[in-house]
């Protein structure tokens, strides 16, 4: 039911260009976190040094006691077997259909049976929507439908950690928010501990339990979404609320003059928006990772924006906000760790 | 937003490694071969081990021979005329006829079967193999393999090699044969030679470690192209043109690398096999 990934002190350059450096972050077990940052920022690099495709230079990455930097080739390939990784386009075997795709872990990992294999596979292409598409060749279907394939062989040898890398590039709103309650389910179902990589700041806002943001070659922040969704920390606040006001730049961070024009124009940074409620599992149940909405606010003493914690304008009823309160009458399950050191909160820079 | 940190910043974005090697062209070149030659001791190190993809193997074996047969004995025809023209003139100026077709069998198996294999192996089944894992990597197929526990060099690359190097061997007696016919083919029909001088002749100067030796060049040959070829695909970066560029860099450092290992191995023989007769 999901495993700890414990990452101190990782540090990452290509020739003499930092990627970035000295990330420390903790994922905890069973919980859906999702690393932000602008474009270039390195996400997809810090996500393959937590698979060990990259070499980190320094640091160490922790799961299970073994030490991913520094396990010999053949013990990585046995620990790689707990992640199950989502990559941006699917990265489908394109010689296979899509059966063979999915069952490929299968044939080379386990001695199953033909049969159960099947079994197996054609559970997974149920459960992300892809039944009867099963003799159809990678080239041949939507790239949201690959993105489901992907998944789908991703989670076939039941992984502890799933890794996901964009799920939202080159998807529709729709198809987006498809996938983002797909995960949702998935962690409810399954316990796995999520990280999802994305710069889309609705899929930040709604999906994860933790929130990280790399910026400027470090991690600004990571932890509790409440706590950054009420950060005022101003890298925090421009990223979360997409807004062009504040130290991002285009390109990458403004310059001085820039940010002395911009509190010379009399710019305030506009307020934060209200904290939307998280998306729940669709069958009701309540996940591991979930917590009661407003309850790091009120434990840290935070004020939420006003109009937090409420369902948007315009969605019908209020089973949401009634499925909400029954979470918050909510006890901690077994084997989480305290509140209070989970939330506290990492902020550097 | 100002131009010049707009600019500045793309640059810095991607293709650390071309940057590095543009700023550093000795060490760059010393590494690029270092990690070529540490790809192919991997393979080496991965051959004995379980399991043997034997599919992939017979589908590569079969797709590489589908790929070289035809041109192969299409390029050995001619090939094998032009040695026999050649000596059908030389010999006559020498005074020599009887033994046109001793230096005619002699030129095909040890020199010209070899470098045509060679060709054909880095031209055909190169290029393909290279083209291959290149679009694969590109697609993030091989980090995905990786992912899933599997290492792609024992599951990809092992049965490419191996393939390559079967191929390689059978090629080399298929170009002995079509060459060493068309030949004959040339010598007598067109030259006018005797068919029963030329057949005599054939054992005259040459022995059957010439054919050894021949074999044995295909066979590293067949490795070589492999590893490169493999090599290049499996590095290739930045988008569909890495693809291209990588399958171009990779047939012509095969190329420069066979007919370099073409000379030090003939050098080799001549040294540890004495010539007939002397």
């Amino acid at each position: 039911m999901g495993v700890e990934v414990k990452v101190e002190g990782l540090t990452k350059s290509f020739g003499r260009q930092v990627i970035w450096s000295d990330v420390s972050l903790t994922l905890p077990a069973g919980e859906i976190s999702v690393l932000l940052g602008p474009s270039g920022t390195g996400k997809s690099v810090f996500l393959k040094n937590l698979i060990g495709l990259l070499k980190p230079d320094r640091g160490s990455i922790t799961i299970q006691g073994n030490d991913l930097t520094k396990l010999s080739e053949r013990k990585l390939y046995e620990v790689r077997k707990l992640f199950g990784v989502l990559f941006q386009d699917g990265a489908l075997f394109g010689s296979m259909n899509l059966y063979d795709n999915i069952a490929f872990p299968l044939r080379e990992h386990t001695r199953k049976s033909e049969s159960e294999v099947k079994r197996i596979v054609d559970d997974k292409m149920e459960m992300v929507g892809l039944a009867g598409t099963e003799r159809k060749l990678p080239g041949e279907i939507s790239g949201g439908m690959r993105k489901r394939a992907g998944l789908a062989r991703a989670l076939v040898l039941d992984p502890e950690i799933v890794l996901v890398d964009e799920p939202d590039s080159g998807l529709d709103p729709v198809r987006t928010a498809y996938i983002n309650q797909l995960f949702v389910d998935l962690n409810q179902q399954i316990g796995a501990t999520f990280l999802i990589v994305t710069h889309d700041v609705n899929t930040a806002r709604t999906v994860p339990d933790n929130i990280g943001l790399l910026y400027r070659r470090h991690l600004a922040m990571f932890g509790p979404r409440e706590m950054l969704l009420s950060s005022e920390e101003p890298v925090v606040r421009q990223f979360l609320n997409a807004q062009r006001q504040g130290p991002i730049g285009m390109s990458e961070e403004k310059d001085v003059g820039e940010l002395e024009a911009e509190r010379q124009a009399g710019y305030e940074m506009p307020p934060l928006p209200p904290i939307a409620l998280q998306l729940l599992p669709t069958d009701g149940q309540v996940r591991a990772g979930q917590r009661p909405p407003g309850a790091w606010c009120q434990a840290n003493g935070v004020t939420p924006p006003p109009g937090s914690f409420q369902d948007p304008p315009g969605v019908a009823g209020s089973a949401g906000n009634a499925r909400h309160a029954q979470s918050s009458g909510w006890t901690k399950p077994a084997g989480r760790a305290d509140d209070d050191t989970l939330a506290l909160p990492r902020v550097e820079g | 937003m100002s131009h010049p940190a707009w600019s500045a910043s793309t640059t810095h974005t991607r293709r650390p490694e071309r940057e590095l090697m543009a700023s550093e062209p000795i060490t760059g070149g010393l590494r690029t071969a270092g990690n070529l030659f540490s790809f192919g001791l991997d393979t080496v190190v991965s051959l004995p081990r379980r399991p043997f993809q034997i599919r992939e193997f017979i589908q590569q074996a079969w797709f590489i021979a589908s790929v070289t047969i035809l041109p192969t004995a299409l390029v050995s025809i001619p090939f094998g005329a032009v040695i026999a023209l050649q000596l059908g003139t030389l010999t006559r100026q020498l005074g020599a006829q009887s033994f046109t077709g001793a230096a005619s069998v002699l030129a095909v198996v040890r020199e010209a079967s070899p470098i045509v294999t060679a060709l054909l192996i880095a031209g055909a089944a190169g290029s393909a193999i290279c083209a291959d894992l290149g679009s694969r990597k590109i697609r993030e197929e091989l980090d995905a393999m990786q992912v899933l526990g599997i290492n792609p060099i024992q599951r990809l690359v092992v049965p490419r090699v191996v393939a390559c190097m079967l191929i390689g061997l059978l090629l080399n007696g298929l170009v002995s044969v079509v060459g060493v016919s068309g030949g004959y083919f040339f010598n007598v029909i067109i030259q006018g030679g005797t068919p029963g001088a030329y057949l005599a002749s054939f054992t005259a100067l040459a022995q059957l470690p010439d054919l050894w030796s021949a074999e044995i060049k295909a066979v590293i040959f067949g490795f070589i192209a492999a590893v490169v070829a493999s090599y290049k695909g499996m590095n290739a970066g930045g988008g569909p043109k890495g693809v291209g560029d990588a399958v171009n860099q990779s047939v012509v450092i095969t190329f420069m690398l066979l007919f370099f290992v073409n000379f030090v191995v003939t050098a080799i023989y001549f040294q540890v096999v004495p010539a007939k007769g002397s």
